[in-house]
């Protein structure tokens, strides 16, 4: 579980989080770590037993593999995280070890090697390591229902309805062609709520905007459990999965980027 | 061959379901969905394996085939139906944006037929020849080409677990300058997308729902493996007629 440590390099970057830390800390960027600036002569001495470099860990998804059944089976989990998420991870490290990037968050690294549409090798592996990480925390046992509080009137702003919102989610998934996402964003520029769907492993962090849930589209992701039917994964994923905590926490933090309005605080 | 397959006909039903060939349906049920294609728009419905769903084992599952054709190419087809009507109404009537909207669904879902048509010509039970290495000119031609048949099937497995997302690994006849090539596709784009003079020799669908169920996350085994039951006396017929 986790990630190892492999010595005498340095561990640096994004370091993996205990389970308990999933939500708010997540997004704190990585400080208190040194930043030693690479010079180019001491990377190149063959004397130099230790190099640095970057790379990240694969974290746990907050509840046991077995925690979101029937919805989605224990063995979907064990192949989505276990093989698919754990080989995006060692893919990106394995390509890190010959690239340059270094000292980057997760997010961070994922605009840099975005690259503003013309990704450099790197993009894939890191947008799909972390649209893996938002994805376990999108869900939750007993999920579903309907968001609450602050979340709820932010749809109903921005949606009209809960149910409009959900039709629209749905919707979106149904016409996604091929693999791809789909995501109840905050666009930052429009300080609204909006669905948005992206092709293979884009994520809306590339465009500057604040994803709240996400949910893959891949095949691998519903098709033990559901074979070709999209459907009903999405709407399962809406009735049952779709975790509404996560959603708060997150939107709690966009606020703090995205002003959302004048809080109502009642006068006396 | 894989123009019978795909050639739509002059039929006033949806071509839905798959039950006996098109045709015969279409002579069985000449009241389905009459007057709805007034004009004679042609539409398409679902070919015949010309094996049984089993056939392929171990190679591919029955499972894997069965929803696959079944469902996957069915889907495909129905979606391409749809989307075919709607053009002919957005022409009728002039409205371009929308003619220009349902380019993308036509694609995907025309591309997606194409594809799969193909795809179940050129694979065949491995009793029934399925596997035995091309003789003839393709053969000659694969070693001109890249040097050796297993070199030609290395750098397609390379290029197939290579491609991100979903997509096709293609064997493919360049007819103006008749070579050999391997090319990639992303989704449902067919082969002349990636070049007008390009002709599918083999396609190799390596979207996950092709093999999930049975290999799980390990595409590299389901390339292995695929060439087992690969027809390449299809390849080889539509090569020589290319090149005659």
């Amino acid at each position: 579980m986790g990630f190892h440590l492999l010595s005498p390099s340095y561990c640096c970057g994004y370091q993996a989080s205990p389970p308990i830390s999933h939500g708010l800390l997540r997004f704190r960027p990585v400080t208190g770590i040194p930043k030693p600036s690479p010079q180019k002569g001491q990377l190149h001495q063959s004397r130099r037993a230790s190099k640095v470099l970057a790379y990240y860990g694969l974290t746990t998804p907050p509840y046991k593999l077995d925690a979101l059944e029937p919805y989605m089976s224990q063995r979907t989990l064990e192949l989505h995280w276990g093989k698919h998420h754990r080989d995006y991870v060692d893919s990106l490290n394995k390509q890190l070890v010959k690239s340059p990037l270094y000292g980057h968050t997760m997010e961070e690294l994922i605009k840099v090697t975005y690259n503003n549409g013309n990704p450099l090798p790197e993009f894939n592996n890191a947008a799909q390591v972390w649209n893996h990480d938002f994805f376990w925390e999108s869900m939750q046992s007993g999920g579903g229902k309907l968001p609450q509080g602050g979340v709820l009137q932010q749809i109903e702003k921005d949606f009209d309805s809960y149910s409009n919102f959900r039709d629209t989610f749905v919707e979106s998934a149904m016409a996604l062609f091929g693999s791809g996402w789909v995501w109840l964003v905050l666009r930052t520029e429009e300080k609204k709520l909006s669905v948005v769907r992206t092709s293979n492993a884009i994520c809306p962090l590339v465009w500057g905007d604040i994803p709240i849930i996400g949910l893959d589209m891949w095949e691998h992701a519903y098709y033990l459990d559901y074979k070709d039917d999209r459907e009903k994964y999405i709407n399962t994923f809406m009735d049952n999965l779709v975790s509404w905590h996560a959603a708060t926490v997150r939107m709690l933090r966009a606020e703090a980027f995205v002003n959302l309005g004048e809080p109502k605080i009642p006068v006396a | 061959m894989a123009l019978r397959a795909i050639a739509g006909k002059k039929t006033l039903t949806l071509g839905l379901g798959f039950g006996p060939s098109g045709a015969a349906a279409a002579a069985s049920f000449p009241g389905l969905g009459s007057g709805l294609h007034a004009r004679g728009l042609v539409t398409f419905s679902l070919p015949d394996l010309p094996y049984d769903y089993g056939a392929l084992e171990p190679a591919i599952s029955g499972e894997i085939m069965q929803l696959h054709h079944q469902k996957h190419h069915q889907t495909y087809i129905t979606n391409y139906n749809k989307a075919l009507e709607q053009l002919e109404e957005a022409m009728t009537k002039g409205d371009s944006s929308k003619v220009v909207h349902l380019q993308s669904a036509i694609k995907f879902n025309g591309g997606g037929h194409i594809n799969h048509s193909i795809f179940w010509q050129n694979l065949k039970p491995a009793n029934e020849g399925g596997g035995e290495p091309p003789h003839g000119s393709l053969g000659w031609a694969i070693d001109t080409d890249f040097g050796s048949l297993e070199a030609l099937v290395k750098t397609m497995n390379a290029e197939g677990t290579a491609l991100q997302g979903s997509g096709w690994v293609w064997l493919a006849l360049d007819r103006e300058v008749k070579k050999l090539k391997v090319e990639t596709t992303a989704n449902q784009d067919p082969l002349v997308t990636k070049g007008a003079n390009l002709v599918p020799l083999l396609g190799i669908d390596v979207w996950e729902h092709a093999y999930y169920l049975q290999y799980k996350n390990v595409r590299p085994d389901y390339l292995k493996n695929i060439w087992k039951v690969m027809n390449w006396k299809y390849a080889s017929g539509v090569y020589e007629k290319e090149v005659a």
